[in-house]
């Protein structure tokens, strides 16, 4: 009886909790509605009378508080950084386009150093998949915007820093106009197009654009278009092979990997702002994280020709980059669609009609994949092992009944196509078919408690 | 008297490793009697190393856009790219560009 009346006590307790949290945020994200209208219209005001702002914030510091004399005396002291370079620090602001794995270090760093203005620029909202790398963002703030809830965490650890949020995609169309107020731009997304964007538009704006990426265990690091230094079009004039490209939801990374990449792009901006030590630029960075080796490699300066920072540059507007390169500019699944849907399986028909009877289920997930969560039937076949023929070894005795159904899944529905069609070319008499929309549709339709990643 | 020989060092890393049976690191004996371009390597790669999708790794007799070449540690444009011709003890690293965050 004690133990039940203290659950209870216990559960009530929490959900009160929660909902205080909930009116919190929402209190909140009222108030930062307020100064942001406010802030804006003083803002377009000065635009009117011909202020070119130089950062988004307006007034010029000269000198330092006592508050923040108290705040940065360890990196005050130091005699390259000193006074000087607090100021620049404060009256500087900074772009941060993409708060995920870098971004969130990033701009933690940056925060906490008093840069005195962060732009927080995603179009995305915080998930349960995000918490391993993306550190400033929290549980109770999953569904909120990936921008605001950076901006709680950030002004809970330096009050003093003014941020502001663009809780959007960033497109040609609205680059310009976003990047524009900034100094220095810093490039923590997760794909190509919006890389050649944002180089591009840096170029044309004349800002430097630290560029970090990461992914399973390595990272990368360069500044572009900082001095003589290349812009990113002058080391990458033509963009991969979509099918070379593998983001961090599909290829894995490790949390500490982008953290390191993204602290050491926060220290590159204040490099740039302060005027410090040798920025990384003309020179990249890589980091073999399974083997913690940092190799720093020295790569062309401007391109001569380059269509983009040339002297005579053949680009002279934003383009349509998502055209460009032939890849998306989000990570959202865009599914593969090999066959028409008769030719396939919904999770529902496969569960009433098959499940129960004499099948074949393969799964050509990667087996560490297939480790965390597995239907019972299923038996791991990595497409890898499909594609070069070596699970007829394994099933090709099964794989002699013609009568058998044959059913492959994988984790979103794209692999299992490209695994049926190299499987039906085989067994053209086969019943072979994958399971459209794969784990996710399973746990979304059939299976509520089957594990999503 | 043994034949001349070019010892030198491949090195592949984010990823590229993958198309070359995850090997990050190969120490290789080539034939010292010819000359070895870095375009006569690519092809002796793809003959010998490769053992992944070619087109993943090479576009018409050159490396794909999205993987950098580092000659002893120096972008392979500084060097001539394909017309480089190989030096005893030379490093030749291939990197993956990463693209995620």
């Amino acid at each position: 009886m004690m133990e039940s009346a203290v659950d209870s006590e216990r559960t009530m307790l929490k959900r009160e909790i929660a909902d205080l949290r909930a009116a919190l945020n929402q209190k909140e994200q009222c108030l930062r509605e307020l100064e942001d209208s406010v802030s804006f219209a003083t803002r377009s005001e000065q635009e009117v009378v011909g202020n070119d702002l130089e950062s988004p914030g307006g007034a010029v510091h000269t000198k330092l508080t006592n508050d923040d004399i108290a705040r940065y005396s360890r990196q005050l002291i130091l005699p390259d950084f000193g006074v000087q370079g607090q100021l620049k620090l404060k009256n500087s602001s900074v772009l941060i386009v993409g708060m995920g794995g870098l971004g969130c270090p990033a701009a933690q760093y940056l925060a906490a150093a008093g840069c005195g203005h962060l732009g927080l620029v995603d179009y995305d909202e915080v998930e349960r998949s995000n918490f391993h790398r993306q550190i400033l963002h929290s549980e109770d703030r999953c569904g909120m915007s990936k921008a605001e809830s950076a901006r709680i965490a950030l002004n809970e650890l330096n009050p003093h820093c003014e941020i502001h949020c663009h809780s959007r995609m960033l497109y040609p169309h609205n680059a310009m106009h976003i990047i524009r107020g900034y100094d220095v731009v810093l490039d923590c997304t997760d794909n190509v197009p919006t890389r050649y964007l944002l180089s591009d538009a840096c170029v044309m704006l004349n800002k430097p654009l630290v560029s970090g990426s990461a992914l399973k265990m390595d990272g990368q690091l360069t500044v572009y278009n900082y001095g003589n230094g290349p812009c990113y079009r002058c080391i990458f004039p033509v963009p991969p092979p979509p099918e070379a490209v593998t983001n961090c939801g599909d290829g894995g990374v490790l949390g500490a990997v982008t953290g390191t990449i993204g602290a050491m792009q926060a220290l590159e901006a204040i490099k740039v702002i302060v005027g410090m030590g040798d920025v990384l630029a003309g020179r990249l960075l890589i980091f073999d994280g399974s083997s913690c080796v940092f190799r720093n490699i020295r790569i062309r300066s401007k391109r001569p020709n380059c269509h983009m920072c040339s002297a005579q540059p053949l680009i002279t507007e934003l383009i349509n980059y998502e055209m460009f390169c032939g890849m998306h500019a989000t990570d959202k699944n865009n599914p593969t669609l090999l066959f028409s849907t008769d030719e396939r399986l919904s999770v529902e028909e496969y569960h009433r009609k098959i499940q129960a009877k004499p099948h074949l289920l393969i799964d050509v997930r990667p087996t560490a994949e297939f480790e965390i969560c597995q239907l019972p039937e299923a038996v791991n076949v990595p497409l890898v092992e499909i594609l070069d023929d070596s699970y007829l070894k394994r099933l090709g005795k099964q794989l002699e009944d013609k009568e058998l159904p044959v059913v492959l899944l994988c984790r979103r529905g794209n692999d299992s196509q490209i695994a049926v069609q190299h499987l039906r070319n085989r067994f053209p008499k086969h019943f072979v078919r994958d399971l459209i929309g794969g784990l996710h549709a399973w746990t979304s339709n059939i299976d509520p408690n089957f594990p999503i990643y | 008297m043994g034949t001349p020989e070019l010892k030198i060092i491949l090195e592949f890393s984010a990823g590229a490793e993958l198309l070359f049976g995850n090997i990050k690191r190969r120490e290789l004996t080539l034939d010292g009697n010819q000359k070895w371009t870095i375009a006569n390597l690519l092809k002796w790669m793809h003959a010998n190393i490769l053992t992944e999708r070619p087109e993943l790794f090479l576009q018409e007799d050159t490396v794909r856009p999205g993987i950098l070449v580092l000659i002893n540690d120096t972008d392979w444009e500084l060097l001539g790219e394909l017309d480089y011709e190989l030096q005893p003890n030379d490093n030749v690293l291939f990197i993956s560009t990463l693209h995620g965050g």
